[in-house]
């Protein structure tokens, strides 16, 4: 009943070749991705790059596509990510607050608000458009203005925001908590004063990945944007459009020249977007505690 | 009931205490017929006792006897955990602890506690000994208040150089005497202390039972500690709380006998206490 | 007893000084921003159905869902939701032959195959591709997918289910893959184990023995994955089309229910008037799809999550 050495080399080169097929397969898999990736990049930044100049930084869009620039959209884009910020940060991290340190889970109100939430981050982005058209747009008559934008995509980002702020808050030990109630502090203080402190890395990171997101989304805004050509740069209240409505613009023309004034608006919007992205990261790896 | 103490290796003599008399002794803490339950189990119940006046009174007994319990309730702790429920009374100074509208921000201004695993705040040393001051407005001379409390957990001098520095840089028995200075600092009357020095190396340990000795002459000190020769060490007074179980096996803490340290460890008068200390059992 | 009471050592007030109404207002407050996330939803389920009632109420809503023709501007209009339906089930099935395989193969790649340094640079490269605006995936999809269709000489036009619907796959790819391997992370290795010492390939580890283990997170993902593809609108509304088409060729240009409700949207349509409100009927369309496929997948990740946590 001994096996002979030469028993232990594979008799079955069926399966052998079933293997390599399926880890071919597998390797296909993850090079589809990175290969469309990397086209997509490629493509983008071939078609592009010339055009990205001052031209299009400081220039209104305009019929002429050799004297349009996306100064107003490129503003209107940094106008709104710093609104997204000033909006979701406190009311996000207001609501996480409220879920991880005031309310009683055993409460069904409080659970249905942990529910809604999830769903609410599962929502398609052009729902939050009718949101907006008929309540900001037509509802209250706020029209069509850059306001109007931030709080639709505030409230498309929030959930994502909520969640973060949650993580970093249940991250930190409740020993710390103990300590400070120990000493005399109220729940107020202890939150102030020790709970927020420790988990701000994980919300600046939450935030900033969040406020990403939400300045790469286009649909919300073809429904709460201007209609047409904005060639003013832009303010609180009034008519907008924004880097990914103005790129979606030109893509849609005909013109060959609009599709290369596309690609450079992206190559100057995906910029923006790891800029943003790159920031949270570093943050996340100074700062962030390892309990 | 023998006083067969032969079995147990407990060094009483050097700290062989006279205790004053009973009619010299002043009590803080009256405790009458405390009860804790979670959730609808109870965890103790029937305790009875009186906490006197800069005494060290220790708390022992086997592990889930309720010892932890018990001294969360002088600090209105358990009040934290969702579904716990405190019955009897305890009576600070003659005002129940668990009376109507106690606000548990007096109680612990007065009642401070040092945690089992010490757990300084992520914040620089001087923050975190001037955090207590800071919440209960007790911002004047702030820096007096600072480095007397760091004198008095006998380490101003290890750290005087780098109040700046962080806290999390400091050793293991420093960070626990960092916790009790914070608790100083605030100018308690009581300090409680859940296994101060359980997760302490020996000579830490040392430190802080030394420590225990220097402040009993300003305060009053309730610790809980699962190291039998540590409670003959530094305490005057000594609790032997253990586990009954009711008809559906639920186990419950209760007080078996409360006395003057020296005389439960040489001549107990139960028998449960005498199978606990001389190591038959727990 | 002849011990005496301590004095107290200073006017003992065990009383709150005053009230703390500072804590209440904080309370308040914090409910307060709570609050906002349910009216959002409120908003959005009054936003959607109250206008779709209304237009409900001039359409049957028989002729609504098995109409086969949407024109709503026509002189008689038509308002038969089937071609969006369609459209977005063609791109949709297109998206999925793309992000199912090749997703799941990924999720195999980095939980059973990948050391765990490759997995680590992997992992988040994979993110990137989930972390591009669809609007750039839509002009890729435009600019040089359509065209190489053409170079293999597949008869589409600029406008393609089959275009916008391959690029929404490897667009959805991260999100099969990434929630699928963390539904197979949570198999514990012991099964793998029990399975290699009895001589088993890593091929059947894997195929017989981990993707059944990890199987309602992996179903999961694939809803999640669908119900996102539903609820995409750049990629389709650059490169699928904006004309409604009744077909189920992928090749020809459709519209979807999310073009044309991002198309009629931008549109200065009168508010009140029945094509305002059609936005409004195909909104609610859309949500309660979408909704139901959220419901399903979230019950299936917290079901895998209970099973190993």
């Amino acid at each position: 009943m001994s096996a002979s050495a030469s028993s232990l080399r594979s008799d079955r080169p069926r399966g052998r070749w079933v293997g390599r097929l399926f880890y071919g397969f597998l390797l296909f898999s993850l090079v589809l991705g990175f290969a469309t990736l990397g086209a997509l990049l490629v493509q983008v930044f071939l078609e592009g790059y010339k055009w990205v100049d001052l031209v299009l930084f400081l220039e209104p869009p305009s019929a002429d596509p050799l004297i349009a620039g996306a100064e107003p959209a490129i503003l209107a884009t940094i106008f709104l990510g710093v609104l997204l910020i000033l909006f979701t940060v406190p009311l996000g991290v207001g609501t996480a607050i409220y879920l991880e340190e005031y309310a009683d889970r055993e409460r069904w109100y409080n659970r249905l608000l942990e529910v809604n939430i999830q769903n609410l981050a599962a929502v398609p982005s052009i729902v939050y458009g009718i949101l907006g058209l008929a309540f900001l747009v037509r509802g209250i008559g706020l029209g069509r203005v850059l306001l109007a934008g931030a709080m639709i995509l505030t409230l498309l980002v929030l959930p994502t925001v909520i969640i973060a702020a949650r993580e970093a808050i249940r991250a930190v030990p409740d020993s710390i908590r103990q300590g400070a109630y120990a000493l005399g502090a109220t729940k107020w203080q202890v939150v102030w004063r020790q709970v927020l402190p420790a988990a701000t890395p994980g919300i600046a990171t939450g935030s900033i990945l969040a406020t990403s997101r939400g300045l790469g989304e286009t649909a919300p805004l073809l429904l709460v944007g201007a209609l047409t050509y904005v060639s003013f740069n832009p303010t609180l209240l009034g008519e907008f459009t924004a880097l990914p409505v103005q790129i979606y613009q030109w893509v849609s023309r005909p013109q060959e020249e609009f599709r290369t004034l596309a690609a450079a608006a992206i190559i100057v919007l995906l910029g923006i977007l790891l800029t943003l992205n790159a920031t949270a990261i570093w943050i996340r790896n100074r700062y962030e505690r390892r309990w | 009931m023998s006083a067969t103490m032969a079995a147990v290796s407990v060094d009483l003599t050097a700290r062989a205490r006279e205790l004053p008399a009973k009619e010299f002794r002043e009590v803080v803490f009256h405790v009458e017929d405390l009860g804790v339950s979670y959730n609808g189990n109870a965890a103790l119940q029937d305790v009875s006792l009186e906490i006197y006046r800069n005494f060290v009174t220790a708390f022992i007994g086997p592990s889930g006897c309720g010892k932890s319990t018990f001294i969360r309730c002088f600090n209105h702790l358990n009040g934290l955990i969702p579904g716990a429920v405190v019955e009897g009374k305890i009576l600070y100074h003659g005002e129940d602890l668990y009376g109507p509208h106690v606000d548990p921000v007096e109680v612990r201004k007065r009642i401070g506690m040092v945690f089992q695993k010490p757990n300084p705040f992520p914040k620089s040393i001087y923050d975190n000994v001037a955090f207590g001051p800071r919440v209960l407005g007790m911002t004047d001379r702030l820096d007096d208040r600072v480095e007397r409390a760091l004198e008095q957990a006998a380490l101003w001098d290890e750290v005087k150089d780098r109040l700046k520095a962080s806290a999390l840089s400091l050793s293991g028995g420093q960070q626990q005497r960092l916790c009790i200075a914070r608790c100083l600092a605030v100018e308690p009357e009581v300090i409680l202390m859940d296994e101060p020095a359980s997760a302490l190396d020996p000579i830490a340990t040392t430190r802080i039972e030394d420590l225990m000795h220097e402040l009993k002459r300003d305060y009053t000190i309730i610790v809980v500690t699962h190291n039998m020769q540590q409670a003959a060490r530094v305490a005057d007074m000594t609790a032997f709380f253990s586990i009954t179980r009711g008809e559906e096996g639920q186990r419950t803490g209760i007080l078996v006998e409360y006395d003057a340290t020296s005389k439960i460890f040489t001549q107990p008068s139960d028998k449960r206490t005498e199978d606990y200390v001389t190591g038959r059992f727990g | 007893m002849a011990t005496r009471e301590a004095a107290a050592p200073q006017p003992l007030r065990l009383r709150a000084s005053r009230r703390r109404w500072g804590e209440d207002v904080v309370k308040v407050v914090l409910a307060l921003c709570a609050f906002v996330s349910v009216a959002t939803t409120v908003g959005i389920v009054v936003a959607l159905f109250v206008p779709a009632i209304e237009f409900f109420r001039e359409v049957s809503i028989v002729d609504f869902l098995t109409g086969t023709e949407w024109a709503p501007l026509f002189e008689p209009p038509s308002f038969g939701v089937l071609p969006l339906v369609a459209g977005t089930l063609l791109v949709t099935v297109c998206a999925s032959f793309v992000c199912i395989p090749f997703g799941l193969g990924g999720a195999i790649y980095l939980s059973e195959y990948a050391n765990r340094r490759t997995r680590r640079i992997l992992k988040p490269m994979l993110e990137i591709l989930a972390g591009i605006p669809t609007v750039v995936y839509g002009y890729f999809a435009l600019t040089f997918v359509t065209p190489r269709l053409q170079d293999i000489g597949l008869p589409v036009g600029v406008f393609s289910a089959l275009s916008a619907g391959l690029v929404m796959g490897v667009m959805l790819l991260p999100t099969v893959a990434s929630i699928s391997e963390d539904s197979m992370a949570a198999v514990p290795q012991d099964l793998r184990d029990g399975a290699y010492a009895l001589g088993s390939t890593r091929v059947q580890v894997s195929t017989l023995i981990v993707i059944p283990a990890a199987i309602s997170g992996i179903i999961a993902s694939f809803v999640l994955a669908i119900s996102r593809a539903v609820g995409e609108t750049m990629i389709v509304l650059i490169a699928a089309g904006g004309q409604p088409n009744w077909t189920w060729n992928p090749l020809e240009a459709v519209q979807t229910m999310t073009a044309f409700i991002a198309a009629t949207g931008q549109g200065d349509v009168p508010t009140g008037s029945i094509e305002y409100k059609t936005i409004f009927a195909v909104g609610a369309t859309l949500f309660v799809m979408t909704f139901v496929m959220n419901l399903i997948s979230i019950r299936l990740v917290r079901r895998f999550r209970e099973v190993y946590e």
